[in-house]
């Protein structure tokens, strides 16, 4: 050791344990991070937005006079195509949000990027966190902006809707992007990903109620009837569709089954003081799903446990 | 046949006040079946700067993610100013700084901006992160080109920027992968000689990975990782004593058993 060199007190310049105020920092700059590059990025923005608009203008327009939705909660009259559609194109919005956000995670892990995350010192489930929460906020503006341009096509929930809904998108958005996160962990490559364009993105849009009610789909096919009512996706729909009218969950006579209730799962029913139940299937789905696909991501970007360590990422094995 | 001619006895200094800044004893990692490393222990005092030389595959990338807690390590004990880094990670990680062998740096944000998340992920508060960045980027050389979009830097500047970065938390033991790969001779100089005015002023620990035999002075440390396993561990003359050569790229193609020279520059 060179004994000649001034030394500093290292260890005076930070504590052993994080405070609060340091969490919250760190917080804000990982969500604040995630935004700014957002708003840089206009293209990005632009085609988010392009996508589920022409689904809006072009495919429901086309649709509208083929397609008969009968009266289900949460309406109350015959709805328009657009506006049965109009939950499912914000599902969409959010879906597509969250596995552009899992393609740059790989990206960063190639690039080298995600180890600065990694190595801040948080507990690494905060930090995914944190991630997480930063991309969910760029869904939620999305989701927003939409909102606001299908108003001008006639798209008018009411207005408490445009509230109610948040909670809804944020929930949504936090199962889409916990799953999101799950799958960066265990894509190797960037290459990979179009296979989960082709086996996750597309069978979760397509196999769920985004575009047609659960019971249509059961008169034209049983089996994707089943899917769809396992999909995930379906009851992150549900739920944006029941918030966009103030609602959680169906509200069902308790004389009806659940088939002809028209409830996706044999269903979490609360009694109400009306004596109707309250269908809470699409919160709890959403809320459980969050849950299992965050905690498996975690276990898989955890040193300890986790996949990642044991096959060379994150940074692909560049081992030097 | 590459022999080990001497090795570190890791300190045993634990917790507050050690003596060294890093402490690397015994460990040992798999990829499934290959073994990277294969018992390396290294140690980095204060105030040192301390070279770990090895070809491309030695190890060094991954013994870095190890320290650095990217990856668990399973065997032996890695401590950062004495706080075990699976045991204490966030007090560890606290107190490291660290340049990667990529580019790290966000294109589209400016330099202060990246400085800033850096901050936060510190859990550095906004007001003194301003402060910060100002100091770390006058230390680089940079102040004036804060509010410039990382893109418009060339690579030497950038690299001057992941510098700042890693200080911005004020770090004791700063770890930098390969950092002149891809720089001109006049960048490679600037960033080696930031780094040693580091090491002199400050009083930091630096590990220094590289496979340039040219980036070593006569009074660093040198750490020689071959194949996973630590070769010699010492002062650059003891490494000539110890090999009979008159210079470092002999003493190192000798140890090594290599005579590919293309790889070692």
């Amino acid at each position: 050791m060179n004994v000649d060199t001034p030394m500093r007190s290292f260890e005076a310049e930070a504590p052993h344990r994080q405070g609060l105020g340091a969490y919250m920092a760190c917080f804000r700059g990982i969500v604040w991070r995630e935004v700014l590059r957002f708003l840089y990025q206009r293209e990005r923005f632009f085609s988010a937005l392009v996508r589920p608009l022409v689904w809006l203008f072009i495919f429901a327009a086309g649709f509208r006079q083929v397609l008969g939705v009968s009266i289900i909660p949460p309406y109350t009259t015959y709805v328009l195509y657009e506006t049965f559609i109009t939950p499912g194109l914000i599902g969409m919005i959010l879906l597509f949000n969250a596995m552009q956000s899992s393609l740059s995670m790989v990206y960063d892990r190639e690039t080298g990027a995600m180890r600065t995350l990694l190595v801040a010192p948080f507990p690494r489930s905060f930090l995914l966190l944190s991630k997480l929460i930063g991309g969910v906020a760029v869904a939620v503006l999305q989701a927003y902006t939409f909102l606001a341009v299908a108003y001008f096509w006639d798209i008018t929930p009411p207005w408490q809707g445009y509230i109610t809904v948040l909670p809804a998108l944020i929930l949504s958005g936090l199962m889409l992007g916990a799953l999101a996160l799950l799958m960066s962990s265990l894509i190797r490559q960037l290459e990979n990903f179009a296979g989960v364009m082709n086996f996750v993105i597309f069978p979760m849009f397509f196999a769920s109620s985004a575009l047609y009610p659960l019971w249509r789909i059961r008169e034209g096919s049983p089996f994707l009837y089943e899917l769809a009512r396992f999909n995930p996706f379906t009851h992150a729909v549900e739920l944006i569709r029941f918030a966009l009218y103030g609602e959680v969950g169906a509200k069902i006579d308790p004389t009806m089954t659940p088939v002809e209730a028209g409830i996706s799962l044999d269903g979490v029913l609360i009694p109400l003081a009306s004596g109707e139940l309250l269908d809470l299937t699409h919160l709890v789905v959403v809320v459980g799903c969050t849950l299992l696909f965050l905690g498996a991501a975690v276990y898989a970007y955890n040193p300890s446990k986790g996949l990642i360590g044991r096959r060379g990422g994150p940074g692909g094995g560049n081992a030097g | 046949m590459a022999t080990v001619l001497t090795q570190d006895a890791a300190g045993a200094a634990i917790g507050d006040g050690a003596a060294e800044a890093l402490v690397v004893n015994g460990v040992s990692h798999r990829f499934g079946e290959k073994q990277v490393l294969d018992n390396v222990s290294v140690t980095v005092d204060r105030g040192a700067f301390t070279v770990l030389l090895g070809l491309n595959g030695a190890g060094k990338s991954t013994l870095f993610a190890l320290i650095t807690r990217l990856y668990d390590n399973v065997s032996g004990e890695i401590r950062i100013l004495g706080h075990d880094v699976r045991r204490k990670p966030t007090a560890a990680l606290q107190r490291l700084g660290v340049v990667f062998q990529s580019r790290t740096l966000d294109s589209d944000l400016t330099l202060e901006q990246n400085l800033f998340y850096h901050a936060a992920l510190h859990g550095i508060r906004k007001s003194e992160a301003k402060k910060r960045a100002v100091e770390a980027l006058t230390t680089v050389g940079l102040q004036d080109r804060a509010h410039e979009k990382v893109r418009n830097l060339s690579g030497g500047q950038a690299r001057r920027v992941e510098i700042a970065r890693s200080l911005l938390h004020r770090p004791g033991l700063l770890l930098l992968d390969e950092a002149t790969v891809g720089l001109d001779i006049g960048s490679r100089e600037s960033v080696l000689s930031i780094v040693r005015g580091l090491v002199h002023r400050e009083g930091m620990g630096v590990l220094w990975a590289t496979h340039l035999i040219d980036e070593i002075a006569p009074t660093d440390r040198v750490v020689v990782l071959h194949k996973g396993r630590i070769l010699y561990s010492g002062s650059v003359p003891g490494l000539l004593d110890a090999t009979g050569k008159t210079n470092v790229r002999e003493a190192f193609r000798t140890m090594t058993g290599t005579n590919d020279t293309a790889e070692a520059a």
